[in-house]
This record gives structure tokens, sequence and C-alpha cells, in this order.
């Protein structure tokens, strides 16, 4: 079969600014290659820096912000488009290679009907006419299970849902009839239960079009639902490049098989469950007096274990963290510590009782203070609370960096000079500094690459099996909560749907909610995604 | 930071702050004549012993100008410190507190910044005593409302941020988040505003002394230097050219440092500029 793109021996650079020095010409993609037939799907994995949104790009001859494509070839049909020039470029772009992008919200103009910009590519370069491109958006928006596909186009982007927004932008890649659509992270903005639905009209869709796709994700799992090759890349090189089946099942690089298996941590759940550290007790919050957002939550934290609270975006869970820390005091019900009932406001709450309940958060990047070194991060707890200063300060900051297992050489870096699971140490560190009872955790690892959040996660259980410390963790990532939780709270719509033990929450019989939402968590196996589609099929025919 | 990274711009900018700053701390060594010595006959042109020429009065203009600039940069810089303070402080309190307290200084300074400054300091200076404190706090008061709005609005960007939470989380006084938390992190918005209020302030303070409210005479100042000569110019005499182009040399000194700043800042906080 003739190849529709063949990439050989890419490289790319990029000018990079490090503060106070001048400018440096560095590489991010070090030669290369691969080759993608027609209709095939190449899915591009690899963590963040790895280059795999650049190589997308290059497909499209485009460099974004300052990136430069410095060697090899890009040949699409045969033809090196990187020779092209301006108009022979634009005279690809968007007729016969297309590009989905990560966040559909920022990428549609909120100021123009979906309709109109699905159809925009097509007209401007004169492949349909109008009439044309919009029986074939109708047409599109059918495939990808949009609702109402007549009238779908006539909506604005903010009249729809993130998911069907997600879906409207591969309606207006596939437009056109592109021989090849470059897919940079589309679901992975979205929550599980939307992810598998956009999952499964992208590879219906590719399949009923026969388009070639450039697949570029972080997540194996997802990528091994819809590609037929994969190429795993690590800072700009190539690790390892071939079939699905080969790469899940028998991976031969040491990295690849680390990405394999990076969900395979396993906690024993604890046995004895009554002895609560904190209980919420029948709570309601709600923002501004009016916009109520949790509805009678009763969950507990037992002493020295953890409890998982787990839902999409939406369902209250990081509320309930303020909750309880007191940032957003409840309407209605109490929250108790150590069988005290705790002060619905923080500023009412002693020092002491501050000190026992420390927080983490997702972003790193923002939770500490630029201008401050690791040593004034994590030393201003101990200064705080104890009174620590000079020697004995340095002492104690040195062995919590020894503890969160980074070494005193850190000791005076800004944040900027940190990466992103060594921020997050940090953080932890700094909550550790407090010697406090439980941690609440907001999501600490769903910013980071999963290699750097299964460290992470080691982490926290090594803590808690030396400290007993507690730990609130709430996420959205269901395999994260099978590694680590003992019990596990699932929250919908601001309730809490199902309460328990992990092994009681986590078999069935299940209630919709978490039925749904645990079949929609990718497996790292093939064709999962289709015999999750023939299971809901099924049940949808028998009900 | 590297010298070299440092563009031309800003390099002479910083000479003329360093010249002005110069003439004013060593001015009694410097200057040629005294600054209240009548020298010569009125209105001598440049050259000779007097080397910008004499002024209205027969004084030497030179040293009148190395004089002036003691005065018009210590006010300038006095009365931007303390608008600084005042208005930092303020528009810090304003952000980190919230609700009843940001509501009240915010309006309070709206109501500020509604009455037009040269005639709200035209009115006040005209009925308190002439005397340089009284000066610089007027100029003070009407400078730290416009500090006012920058600090909020920067300070308001990085009182929501995750690290000043878990401050308040741990139980920090308001005190310590405003210093040790907010304060680093608006330092360079802060700095580069501190440039842009200081050429406002001679601006200011010139104009007062033009029109005879500020610096009172014989004492020398750039803006009353102005006013002393401004006849000169009906017959061609450029005296009051001279102070003019000082100040506006100053003005534009402070603005080149000013723009590097505002660059260096833009970088650090994660643009690509080309600072």
């Amino acid at each position: 079969m003739a190849e529709l793109l063949e990439v050989r021996d890419l490289k790319i650079g990029a000018t990079a600014y490090p503060p106070g020095e001048p400018p440096q010409d560095i590489t991010i993609v070090h030669g290369v290659s691969f080759t993608l037939q027609k209709g095939r799907v190449l899915g591009l994995i690899g963590e963040s820096g790895a280059g795999k949104s650049t190589i997308g790009l290059a497909a499209l001859a485009y460099g974004r912000g300052g990136v430069r494509i410095t060697g090899g070839e890009v040949r699409l049909d045969g033809e090196d488009i990187l020779a092209l020039g301006g108009r022979g470029i634009r005279d690809i772009r968007g007729r016969r290679v297309c590009y989905v992008a990560q966040s559909a919200a920022a990428a549609f103009n909120p100021a123009h009907r979906l309709g109109d910009q699905v159809i925009e590519a097509a007209l401007r370069h004169g492949t349909l006419t109008r009439s044309e491109a919009w029986e074939r958006a109708k047409y599109l928006f059918g495939v990808l299970g949009l609702p109402d596909p007549d009238s779908f186009g006539q909506r604005y982007p903010h009249q729809v849902s993130g998911g069907q927004l997600q879906r409207a932008m591969t309606a207006m890649a596939l437009c056109p009839g592109p021989e090849l659509i470059v897919f940079d992270e589309p679901t992975t903005a979205l929550d599980v239960t939307t992810q598998i639905d956009v999952l499964a009209a992208i590879k219906r869709a590719i399949d009923e079009t026969h388009t070639a796709a450039l697949y570029i994700t972080h997540d194996l799992a997802v990528v091994a639902q819809v590609s037929d090759d994969i190429m795993v890349l690590r800072h700009g090189n190539m690790v390892e490049y071939g079939p699905v089946q080969q790469i899940i099942e028998a991976p031969q690089e040491d990295y690849t098989r680390q990405l394999v298996s990076v969900r395979q941590i396993q906690k024993p759940e604890a046995p004895e469950q009554s002895g609560a550290l904190i209980r919420i007790d029948g709570v309601d919050a709600a923002y501004s007096g009016h916009f109520k957002v949790l509805h009678d939550v009763n969950v507990h934290v037992p002493r020295g274990q953890t409890l998982a609270v787990v839902g999409e975006s939406g369902s209250g869970k990081s509320t309930l963290a303020r909750v309880i820390t007191g940032l957003l005091p409840p309407s209605k019900g109490a929250v108790t510590f150590k069988d005290k009932a705790l002060p619905p406001r923080f500023a009412d709450r002693s020092k002491e009782q501050l000190r026992q309940i420390q927080m983490l958060y997702q972003m790193a990047d923002t939770a500490m203070n630029p201008r401050q070194t690791v040593r004034d991060i994590v030393g201003r707890p101990l200064t705080f609370y104890f009174g620590l200063r000079g020697q004995e300060k340095t002492k104690r900051v040195a062995e919590l960096l020894e503890q969160i297992e980074m070494g005193k050489g850190f000791i005076d870096r800004y944040p900027a000079e940190l990466s992103g699971g060594q921020k997050q140490r940090v953080c932890i560190a700094r909550a550790l500094a407090a010697e406090p009872e439980v941690i609440l955790c907001d999501e600490p690892t769903s910013a980071l690459d999963p290699l750097v959040a299964a460290g992470i996660l080691k982490l926290l259980m090594r803590l808690q099996a030396e400290t007993q410390l507690s730990y609130l963790f709430i996420t959205h990532d269901i395999a994260t909560v099978r590694a680590i939780a003992d019990s596990i709270a699932v929250m919908y719509q601001g309730r809490v749907v199902r309460f328990g033990p992990k092994s009681q929450v986590l078999s069935p019989p299940f209630d919709d909610y978490t039925d749904l939402l645990l079949k929609s968590v990718p497996e790292m196996r093939l064709g999962w995604l289709e015999e999750v589609l023939t299971t809901r099929r099924m049940q949808s025919a028998g009900h | 930071m590297r010298w070299r990274a440092v563009p031309l711009s800003a390099w002479i900018g910083m000479a003329g702050m360093a010249l002005a700053v110069f003439c004013a701390v060593f001015a009694p060594w410097i200057a040629p004549f005294g600054e209240r010595e009548v020298v010569g006959d009125i209105w001598l042109p440049m050259g000779g012993d007097y080397l910008l020429g004499t002024d209205n009065l027969g004084r030497d203009l030179l040293s009148r100008l190395i004089y002036g600039a003691q005065t018009t940069i210590f006010v300038a810089l006095a009365a931007t410190v303390l608008a600084f303070c005042m208005g930092v402080m303020l528009s810090f309190t304003a952000a980190v507190a919230g609700g009843w307290t940001d509501q009240g200084l915010s309006r309070v300074n709206d109501l500020m910044m509604s009455i037009p400054t040269l005639i709200f300091a035209l009115i006040v200076l005209a009925v308190l005593p002439q005397e340089l404190w009284i000066l610089i706090a007027v100029i003070a008061v009407l400078e730290s409302t416009r500090v006012f709005r920058i600090g909020r609005a920067v300070a308001l960007d990085i009182t929501v941020m995750e690290f000043v939470e878990a401050a308040r989380l741990r139980g920090e006084r308001r005190l310590w988040i405003i210093f040790r938390e907010i304060l680093p992190n608006t330092l360079s918005p802060l700095l580069a505003e501190f440039g842009l209020r200081f050429a406002f302030s001679v601006l200011f303070l010139s104009t007062l002394s033009f029109l005879g409210l500020g610096i009172q005479p014989p004492e020398a100042d750039w803006g009353g230097i102005v006013k002393d000569n401004k006849d000169g110019i009906i017959f061609g005499i450029p005296a009051a050219l001279i102070p003019g182009a000082a100040i506006a040399g100053l003005a534009i000194c402070v603005n080149l440092v000013v723009d590097w700043l505002l660059n260096r800042t833009a970088s650090l906080k994660g643009g690509r500029g080309d600072g």
C-alpha cells in the first residue's frame, strides 16, 4: 500500500529563554522517522516535553510559538510539504491535513455558530459548495453521535457540553474530507464518562471515512483503543515503534514497560475502618448563599487510612475539601475532628487545629510562592507552628527533604528550578513540616506524567505506613483510587452516591452512576472499547 | 542577570539618571557659583565664565540648574516614596481583606481620582501654609491614588493564588500575607510603576512651581527656573528652555529604564518577551 505520510529524520528546534541568560537554540526533536498508510491510525505517546505535539504539528508543516523545523522531510503522498512555501502549505492545511486541538472550548470562536465554523475550511478551499458542506456536516454530526444533527450546527459553542464540542471539532476536521487528521490529546481534558463517548465517536468516524490519523496522547490505555501502530517518544527521541499489540503485550524497551505497568501500585485495604478522625455529618454547602453544590454529605476518614473521593468535574469533590478546611463554611451539618466539632470558618480555628489539617493542591506551581526558596517554603510552618529558627530549622528542613526523597541539595532552589514532580514533593514536605494528622489531597497527581505520578503515590503510601497519616484523596482517576484507597466515596452532582470500604464500593451490585464510571475507565488491553460499546448496546436494547 | 543583556536604551536612561543624582548630591562642590549669588548682568548669553549664561536676576544658570536638581529630585523622590508606601499598603489591604474594606477604600480612591489633580493641588496648597513637607504630602496623596489602582489590580491577581490560600490556612496574619507572600511577587510591576510615578512627580512639581505654588524663590528648582525666565523668551533668550530640557531629559531617562524593567517583568511571568 502507498505511504500517505512519510516522515524522515525530522529535526525540530526552538529558542529557549532561560531566566537571566541570553537566548539559546535547543533541539526538541532529534531525528524521528515514521510512515503512515491510508486509513491507518498511528498513536504518538510520551510524557510532557516528549515532543509529541510538535511532531504532530510538523505534519501540517507548522511550528508553534517559535518552534522551527530544522531538518528532515515530511512527505505527504510523496511530496515534501516542508519545501512547499506559504501558498502550497495553505492549500494543504484544512483540506488534505486537518487538526483537532486538545481544548475545543478554546479552539472554537465563541462569536460564530458551530455549523459555520465546521464548514469553513471546506468552503475556503472550494472543495464543497455551501449546501454540500452543510449536508456533510449534518452527516458527520450524526456519525459522531451528536444530538439532533440537523440543527446542531445552529448552536453556539457555549450552548453545548465539552464532550460535544470536542466531537464538533472532529466534525470540523473531517468536513473537507482530509486524507490525514492530527488529533492532539482530544480527550485529555474530558471526564472519563465523557471521554469514552468521544473516543467511540472518533473511532467510528475514522472507520467510516477511511481517514488516516495521528493520535497524540499521554494515556497508553486510550491510544491502545484507537490506534493500529504506536510510537513511544521520550525527550524528542523515538523509544519504540511498532504495532499496538506488540507495544502493549510485549514491549521491548524498559521505558515502554514502565509505561505499561505504571498502574500496578496496589495497597491492601485496612480491615478496621470505624475509628473516624474526620467525620462529616449531613453537610450542605452553597456558593454565595444560593448555588448549592453539596447535598447532605455523610462520610468519614478513618485514622491512618485513605478515603478516596471520586467523581467527575463539578461533582463537588473539591468543595468538600474546602468545607473541611473552613474556606467554605457549610450551610448545614457539621465537621468533627477527633470527636470535637471544628469551627466552620478557618479564621475561628485555633493554630493547633489548623496545623493538624494540611492541604495538597493539584497545581504545585501555584501552590508555592515563586519568590521563596525551598528553605523558606518548607521552613515557614516549622517557624510558625514550632518556633524553629536558624540551624535547627535548616536541619529539620533537610530531614524533610530526605523524607520526600529529594536530598538537601535542593534547599536553596526556587520553585521555577524544580520539575513538576519535585514541586509536588516540596508541597508534600511543606504539609509534613506541620506534622499534621490528615492531608487533604486535591488531585495532586492529575497534572503529572504517569511515571512521576506513580512516584508521588508511592511516596504518599510510604509516609502513611511510617507516620500513620490519614489522607482524604480527591481524584477523578479510578486507577489511582484502586491503588491507594481504603475507603471510597463516589460523588455525583453534589451527593455521595456510594461510600464504604474499597472492596464493597468496587464490587457489584452497582448503582447506575458507579457502574458507568467504572466501565468508562480505559483498560490497557486491546478491544476494550468495542467490548464496552457492545455491552452498552445490548443493555439499551434490553431496556 | 547579565549586563550584556541590558539594552542600549536602558544604559542611556541609567546614565542620565546617574548624572542628575550626581548633580543633586554634590551640588555645593560642582556648582561654579552659589545658588543665590548674583554674578553679573541679567540674561547674559552662553559661554565665557557662565557656561549657560545668567538668569533674569543675573545669577549663574548652570549653578541654579545644579542646585535645582537637588530640590526637584529630593521633593519628587520623597513624594513618590510616600505615595508608594500609602498606595501599596492601602491597596494590598483592600485586596487581601476584600468585602467592605475593599469597597470603602476603592470608592474613596475613585472619589479622589475624579477630582482633577492640578486643581485639587492648587486649592489645597493655596489654603495650607507654604512649607516643603506639605508640598510633598499633597503630591504624595495625589500620586498614591494611581498607585492604589495598580497595586490593587496586581495584588488581586496574587491573592487568588493557592500559595496565599495555603498561608491563610496555616493561620498567617494579614501583614505577613501582604509583606511576605504578595509584595515579593508584585515587586517588578511596582518598581516599573515607581519609575513612572517619579517622572510624573518631577513634572507635577515643576508645574506647581511654574504656577507659583511649588518651591518658593529664591530656592532653585527646575520648574521655578522656567517661570523666572519665561519672559526672556519674548526677547529671544533661551534661558527658560534649558531647565525645561532638563525636566524632559530626566523624564525620558526614567522612562527608558522603566520600559526595560517592564520588559524584564513580562519575561519573568513566563512570556516569551525579548527581555
